[in-house]
């Protein structure tokens, strides 16, 4: 499906990819990751046929480079940073669904489904939503149509824990037809998503392996936290999950996204002294 | 064909909303306003009166002006798009690189002729309505003119977008070829010539090659066709074109040297990084 072949990128004297040898096939998930400088962004533009580059990468067997259309015809892409865009949201849309030869009405029902009301935003200027919006738009604009690659740039930072939910479910339901390449700094944040990981450091790939594909995208987990004394800070992260308080603040409850477990458990470590229980269950 | 027309309204509905947009249409309508409100069309001078002396400072005013704002806004806009990321985002989309740059540059051009010459019609308009005689060759002329003069720079500029890599670099240079074209256009041929280094047929051809000087010394033939004004200069001019030739001329050069620049920005653009 995606074939990197020695692929070798300098800017000017640093060389930022240096020799990227990459298979990766139909329904893999995979996990991009390293830190600031690994070379994950250029190795995404490159996939993306954006920068020129030595070596081959090819996509079903054609260059994103000379065969562009074809190509990003079959890519859905959502960038780490939102293009600062003064274009209002309703042109961004149909610009977007007349490239890729799909219905504006579906990028919109994706948009709804992720908590985000288009129709009460089409006039305002892109540029000027929020943060989580323009997030949730993109992944719309990505998911509305039959891309077959999907590659996303630390796709669910923006999004609150509920959206975050949808997201999985929506990328659940392309499982069998789509190759997801999911880029970030930290593991955690992607762990649940994927079922490879390939980490990058100063433009090589340092680590390729499989994961244990255990956790399912769609998987709720029944999660119970009980508090050993109230503490304002630690209220504001559970109920920033969904969770619902009791008993003055100490029982808290409600259900967590699978793929999302290793991220809650990362919040609920900063405050491991006040928790007295706790429980997650799959259901 | 689509893609490109996608391209252009795109552009276009950027640029209506960016603030450069904002600012220089009401620099153009505000010079034409201004003109009116100051009484030129009672004015004589050089034996113009009505619209035709208003029209002949407007182009005036106009080479001034448009030349540096086309560069510098293309030049941001577009090195500034690159390094904000809208490029990444946008090229990630299926469209090819073609519709995207040529579809840029309709976009771009059709906002940056507009202001200009929809100033100039609504002068005309107000002048028809208040019952001034309306010159309509000086105004289908300068109209052309407009337009190769709007082409020029904007290929210019798309050069320069295409191979500068930050929008700091971009406007510098988008800076240094105005001044170029402005210091080639009086100081350093004055100067040569003076000292005597180029035979002055050279140095009026060398001159001829500066679109601005083309530009100005078209708008100047049209209401002074023997270009007296220019002094010797004018034998070479019109013994090499003849007045209608050099009408033509001034049509023809500056908006093949926009298309020429444009051409080899594209395949700058096309043969490197996008974004």
């Amino acid at each position: 499906m995606i074939k990197f072949t020695n692929v070798v990128k300098d800017f000017r004297r640093a060389r930022v990819l240096d020799g990227i040898n990459l298979d990766i096939g139909i329904g893999e998930r995979v996990a991009l990751i390293g830190s600031n400088g690994a070379g994950k962004t250029t190795l995404i533009r490159c996939l993306l046929g954006e920068y020129t580059h030595d070596g081959e990468v090819a996509i079903n067997g054609l260059d994103p480079r000379s065969h562009r259309t074809e190509v990003l015809g079959n890519i859905g892409f959502v960038p780490q940073l939102p293009p600062p865009l003064k274009m209002p949201v309703g042109q961004l849309i149909d610009f977007s669904a007349a490239l890729c030869a799909t219905d504006p009405k579906r990028i919109h029902a994706i948009a709804q489904r992720l908590g985000l009301d288009v129709e009460a935003i089409l006039a305002r200027q892109f540029v000027r939503l929020s943060g989580g919006m323009k997030q949730k738009l993109l992944i719309a604009i990505a998911l509305g149509r039959e891309a077959r690659v999907l590659i996303m740039d630390e796709p669910a930072a923006n999004l609150d824990p509920e959206a975050r939910k949808i997201f999985f479910d929506l990328l659940a339901e392309r499982l069998d037809d789509a190759t997801m390449i999911i880029s970030s700094h930290r593991l955690d944040e992607v762990s649940g998503l994927v079922n490879r990981v390939v980490e990058m450091d100063m433009g090589k790939v340092v680590l390729d392996d499989k994961v244990a594909d255990a956790v399912t995208l769609t998987a709720r987990l029944a999660c119970r936290v009980v508090l050993s004394r109230f503490e304002p800070a630690f209220a504001k992260a559970l109920a920033g999950w969904n969770l619902r308080s009791s008993d003055d603040n100490r029982i808290w409850e409600g259900d967590i996204a699978g793929p999302d477990r290793l991220r809650f458990l990362g919040i609920i470590s900063r405050y491991t002294a006040l928790v007295s229980d706790l429980s997650l269950s799959e259901n | 064909m689509k893609q490109l027309w996608l391209t252009a309204k795109l552009d276009i509905v950027e640029s209506l909303r960016a603030r450069w947009f904002q600012i220089y249409t009401l620099v153009f309508g505000g010079i034409v306003a201004l003109l009116f409100l100051f009484g030129l069309t009672e004015s004589r001078v050089l034996g113009f009166i009505g619209l035709s002396r208003l029209l002949v400072t407007y182009i005036q005013l106009t080479m001034a002006i448009l030349p540096i704002f086309v560069l510098i806004t293309t030049v941001r806009s577009v090195a500034g798009d690159r390094e904000a990321g809208v490029f990444e985002y946008l090229l990630s989309l299926p469209v090819s690189l073609s519709a995207w740059f040529w579809g840029k540059i309709v976009g771009r051009y059709i906002v940056v002729f507009a202001p200009v010459f929809l100033a100039m019609l609504g002068a005309v308009i107000w002048a028809s309505i208040q019952g001034i005689e309306v010159p309509w060759d000086m105004f289908g002329y300068y109209t052309a003119l407009l337009a190769v003069m709007a082409l020029c720079f904007l290929g210019i500029g798309m050069l320069i977008s295409a191979i500068a890599r930050s929008t700091d670099m971009a406007q510098g240079a988008a800076f240094m070829v105005w001044l170029f074209l402005l210091l080639f256009l009086d100081l350093i041929l004055l100067g040569v010539m003076i000292q005597g280094k180029v035979a002055p047929e050279l140095a009026v051809t060398l001159a001829l090659a500066n679109p601005l000087q083309v530009f100005r010394t078209a708008a100047l033939a049209l209401f002074d066709p023997q270009l007296i004004v220019l002094g010797p200069s004018a034998y070479v001019i019109l013994d090499l074109f003849g007045t209608t030739g050099y009408k033509i001329f001034a049509l023809a050069y500056p908006a093949a040297l926009g298309m020429v620049s444009a051409t080899i920005g594209y395949f700058i653009f096309r043969r490197g990084d996008l974004p």
